[in-house]
């Protein structure tokens, strides 16, 4: 247990020292450096214009739609990469259960297509 | 040479018979949408009978497969007498709740097919659930259950009581899933295995020393985790909002089903792998039970609305359930079965009449709505109150049963002050179910309700109050069921 806990003191020092660095960045420039706001210091600065709105705007929904699909298909290639790599050892087990896997997707591909949630507009 | 086997597929066959089927309903309905509002409607209702079929077909055949203890996927999962008896009852569950559900969608103008493929792939999880035998098929069955729940809950999207409830659900579940991760990966840490057998063998082994505390600490995390999806308190902060923002026939899925899955995945992994810590873990289990059937009692007197009244009501009956878990022998688990199985029936006739309450228009919600019921339906008021009574633990109806199988487990383990707690519980909880039945017989008669209140709600309602009624005739088969089934835990 010691001998595996060991492997990870460098973790603990790195999280230590991340702590430390980021509260005396943080924390000296709270104390040492002169603070006199305005309101032309304080307020948001975009590129010498006033600000436009707020940076909380409504978009449309259908971005999102297209963020997730994209998650979905990306991750399918993250598993397709290993699968690959290792076909020749995984046997035809292996081969159909990514057969398989591919299939689902499929299914929920084809729903989201017949229900239109690839179109724009 | 192949180095992975093809795994033993026959334990899971019932599940991926439920899953192949639910693509084939979401592919015929998608290809069935062309065409204006009725015919997506007449989409929405024929798919629904096939799901229900297709609940019944799995339930046919995972009693063909049953036999002994099956493990399949290199031990991932497990299908034993105790896990047929639980999938048993959420098939019944998720098979009456899709036959409610029709009538109800289509007078809200949400008939879409959708929600079956949905409530097929919860159900599926929730098996997935009940036959974990590793914290990842556990955590992989949950997440089925729970990511197809949480969209079930918001599918009246246009209504912001039901968008609340799937956002709330969501973020709560999500919570609750983190903490039970987080206390797997913790037992992984310390333990060295995620299988339930392995688990206990390693318990067994260390038996006499004092366990690793991050053995514990995992423990507790896992049951909190746990303690959200049965909803029991002080974890059950979302079921009030919940129950009320979803579609009422969704609220009595909800109300049923995820929690007998919960509650015998709950028992499997504290009997289980975790049996030889009884000690540790029992003061837990000991103070949700009597958190939950305090706090049931107790919230649910104010309530208004009986879906919010019935969430409190659920939160109670969890209470007495975990009793059964905290005495953590073989008859406090046969108690669990017993009281889940009549649980399953009171519940979904309770949320049956519910269904059955509407007038004009509109679905009504408030328990004074039913003044005068006994005159202007009286058979629905009679089923109602049989429901009440039962709840309320009056013999000879079945719940009384479900609670005295409980409470006589505790008393046989000393735990005297839990079942002394437990009674005192349920007198007050029986304030407001009998509340209900005095509206119902005593007061003024409001305007009625509409009639009929439609076929399917009536043939629910005819064969729960018939089982809730007659279970002291011929408790026989649920008895002699959970017997043989928690005696395969031990």
């Amino acid at each position: 247990m010691d001998a595996m806990l060991l492997e990870y003191l460098p973790i603990l020092i790195f999280l230590g020292l991340a702590t430390a660095i980021s509260a005396i960045a943080v924390g000296a420039s709270f104390i040492i450096a002169r603070q006199r706001p305005d309101s032309a210091k304080a307020s948001a600065y975009e590129c010498g214009f006033d600000v436009f709105d707020d940076a909380r705007g409504k978009f449309d929904v259908r971005f999102y739609l297209v963020a997730i699909l994209f998650i979905i298909f990306d991750l399918e290639v993250a598993f397709l990469f290993p699968w690959a790599i290792t076909l020749g050892k995984i046997g035809v087990f292996g081969f159909w259960s990514m057969m398989v896997f591919l299939a689902v997707l499929t299914v929920g591909f084809i729903y989201e297509w017949k229900v239109g949630a690839l179109e724009w507009e | 040479m192949p180095i992975a086997e093809v795994p033993n597929l026959i334990p899971a066959l019932p599940e991926i018979f439920m899953v192949t089927v639910a693509m084939a309903l979401l592919m015929l309905g998608v290809f069935q949408r062309e065409g204006d509002g009725a015919a997506t409607v007449q989409t929405a209702r024929w798919i629904s009978y096939l799901g229900a079929i297709t609940l019944m077909l799995a339930l046919l055949l995972l009693l063909t497969v049953a036999g002994g203890r099956l493990v399949g996927f290199s031990g991932l999962f497990v299908s034993d007498s105790f896990a047929v008896f639980f999938k048993t009852l959420v098939l019944i569950g998720a098979a009456m709740a899709i036959v409610l559900s029709p009538a109800y969608l289509e007078h809200q103008g949400i008939a879409r097919f959708e929600y079956v493929v949905l409530i097929l792939f919860a159900t599926t999880g929730m098996m997935v659930m009940i036959s974990a035998n590793d914290l990842i098929s556990l955590y992989l069955g949950l997440e089925i259950q729970s990511l197809s729940l949480y969209v079930i809950a918001a599918f009246q999207r246009d209504d912001i009581r039901s968008a609340e409830a799937g956002l709330k659900y969501f973020v709560l579940g999500a919570l609750a899933s983190g903490m039970l991760l987080y206390g797997s990966s913790l037992v992984y840490g310390f333990a060295g295995t995620t299988n339930f057998d392995a688990l206990a063998a390693v318990f067994h082994a260390g038996e006499g020393n004092a366990p690793a505390l991050g053995v514990i600490v995992g423990i507790v995390f896992i049951l909190a985790g746990m303690a959200f999806k049965v909803s029991a308190a002080p974890f059950h902060m979302w079921t009030p909002d919940v129950y009320e923002g979803a579609p009422t026939p969704f609220t009595a899925f909800f109300s049923v089903a995820p929690k007998i899955a919960a509650l015998a995945l709950l028992v499997r992994i504290m009997i289980g792998p975790f049996g030889e810590l009884v000690d540790q873990w029992r003061q837990i289990v000991m103070f949700l039970s009597i958190a939950s059937m305090v706090l049931g009692a107790f919230a649910a007197i104010n309530q208004r609305n009986i879906k919010r009244m019935m969430a409190y009501s659920s939160i109670g009956h969890v209470g007495y359930a975990l009793i059964g878990l905290a005495v953590g022998t073989e008859a406090g688990v046969q108690g669990i079965m017993v009281y889940m199985a009549i649980y399953l029936f009171m519940n979904l006739g309770a949320f049956a009449c519910i269904l059955g309450m509407r007038r004009g228009e509109r679905m009504l919600e408030n328990i004074g709505d039913l003044a005068g019921l006994s005159r202007t339906h009286p058979m629905l008021a009679l089923a109602m109150a049989i429901f009440m009574f039962s709840m309320a633990g009056i013999p000879p109806l079945a719940g009384f049963f479900g609670k005295f199988y409980i409470f006589l487990a505790a008393i046989e383990a000393e735990l005297y002050a839990l079942a002394v707690i437990g009674v005192l519980a349920s007198v007050v909880a029986a304030f407001y179910y009998l509340r209900i039945v005095k509206i119902m017989y005593f007061d003024q008669p409001a305007e009625p309700l509409n009639r009929p209140i439609g076929r399917e709600i009536a043939a629910v309602l005819l064969a729960s109050s018939l089982i809730i009624v007659f279970f002291f005739a011929y408790p026989a088969p649920i008895l002699a069921a959970a017997a043989a089934a928690s005696a395969t835990l031990f």
